[in-house]
């Protein structure tokens, strides 16, 4: 059996979202760090067609990823599920409002297997605020779904001028493991 | 604090002063409130991008646009109160170098919209020092009208990133800006030539 994140074809649940987001035009990467998010990360990094950088907190990368899109750039915000959690102030005041087709990947803490209390307890809000604020986001768990999630749902926040958000579950990435 | 204590300006007065200035079509991004108000009243440009909410965001959404479009000069305005809520920006803006971005901070030292509660300017926090600390080399007070016009201009003439900072009065904003989102969204888009 392939390990997570893998699949039998060769392909990656990274080297998959790298050539989405290339294909849908997205040229800008702004994250704040994150370990499972790291083969993404540096992917994004290696590849001319990127400009990638790290923020310093998630507000401002949204702040920055405003701008660009307004500009005529599109990009990506990168984070993890805490760092979700820092944002509903400016998705309410900034993103919705605006109507920024924001595209948001969130690498999921917090579930199947966190060691981090912490952790556990900011991810159960995370779902309860994009429902409420009405963001269309999808918890993307099987890597023979990730292109088609992934794709469509740039695709319709340009279309509909509204922010969307990708949670990668670690049953699609593996997550982050205890370290014995 | 500075060597030279700078003048207290007046915001309007010196965002019109700077508004007189461009030539180019360069893009302002107007701060939460009083900054946003002031240069709504002080004419309205579809390079003008009005933020309503998101306080501390305008250099960030500022230097988006400055990446996304690295011909055009980018101008963010902002509040003493809204800078010490996003200091970390200024880090990231050091280590991009974007070439085409203008910082200028209005620090009247308090919280005015808000009740005018002191900030940490009010305690010796140096705007300059801090943007400099954080690796923007080309950061300065304006020390009068005509320093912040001279700043500004080389700004405008050189090669950033650029930080300006000026001491203001307490005076109300002279204006508000109209509050539909989409709209001021809209036109700014269509100002910077991003739709037709």
């Amino acid at each position: 059996m392939a390990a997570r994140g893998e699949n039998p074809a060769g392909g990656s649940w990274h080297a998959i979202t790298q050539q989405v987001l290339k294909r849908n035009q997205v040229r800008l990467a702004v994250y704040v760090p994150d370990r499972v998010l790291t083969p993404l990360i540096r992917a994004l990094h290696e590849d001319n067609d990127f400009t990638a950088f790290a923020a310093t907190r998630e507000e401002e990368a949204l702040g920055i990823l405003t701008g660009a899109w307004m500009g005529g750039l599109r990009g990506v915000l990168m984070m993890q599920t805490s760092g979700f959690a820092t944002l509903p102030n400016v998705l309410a005041s900034l993103a919705v409002p605006y109507q920024i087709p924001l595209i948001m990947i969130v690498s999921e803490r917090g579930t199947l297997g966190e060691f981090n209390l912490g952790q556990a307890m900011v991810c159960r809000t995370m779902r309860p605020v994009l429902q409420s604020l009405g963001i269309e986001h999808h918890t993307i768990t099987r890597m023979d779904e990730l292109e088609f999630i992934l794709d469509r749902s740039i695709k319709q926040a340009v279309a509909t001028q509204a922010p969307t958000c990708l949670i990668l579950s670690p049953l699609l990435t593996g997550g982050k493991i205890f370290s014995q | 604090m500075p060597p030279n204590e700078p003048k207290v300006l007046n915001r309007f007065d010196i965002t019109r002063r700077l508004v007189a200035l461009l030539r180019n079509e360069e893009a302002v991004i107007g701060g939460i409130g009083n900054t946003n108000f002031d240069l709504w009243a002080a004419g309205r440009r579809p390079q003008n991008f009005y933020m309503l909410g998101s306080m501390g965001l305008a250099i960030p959404i500022a230097l988006g646009v400055a990446l996304a479009q690295p011909k055009r000069k980018v101008i963010a305005l902002e509040g003493d109160g809204s800078l010490l809520m996003q200091l970390g920006a200024l880090a990231t803006i050091a280590t991009l170098r974007p070439r085409n971005l203008i910082m200028v901070v209005m620090d009247n030292r308090t919280y005015q919209i808000t009740g005018s509660q002191p900030t940490a300017s009010a305690f010796g926090a140096d705007f300059v020092a801090i943007a400099r600390g954080a690796g923007i080399a080309q950061s300065d007070w304006a020390l009068d009208e005509a320093s912040f016009e001279q700043l500004a201009a080389r700004a405008l003439a050189q090669d950033g990133p650029a930080f300006i900072a000026a001491r203001i009065d307490d005076k109300p904003a002279v204006a508000t800006t109209e509050r539909d989102p989409t709209l001021l969204r809209d036109r700014f888009m269509r100002g910077l030539g991003v739709r037709e």
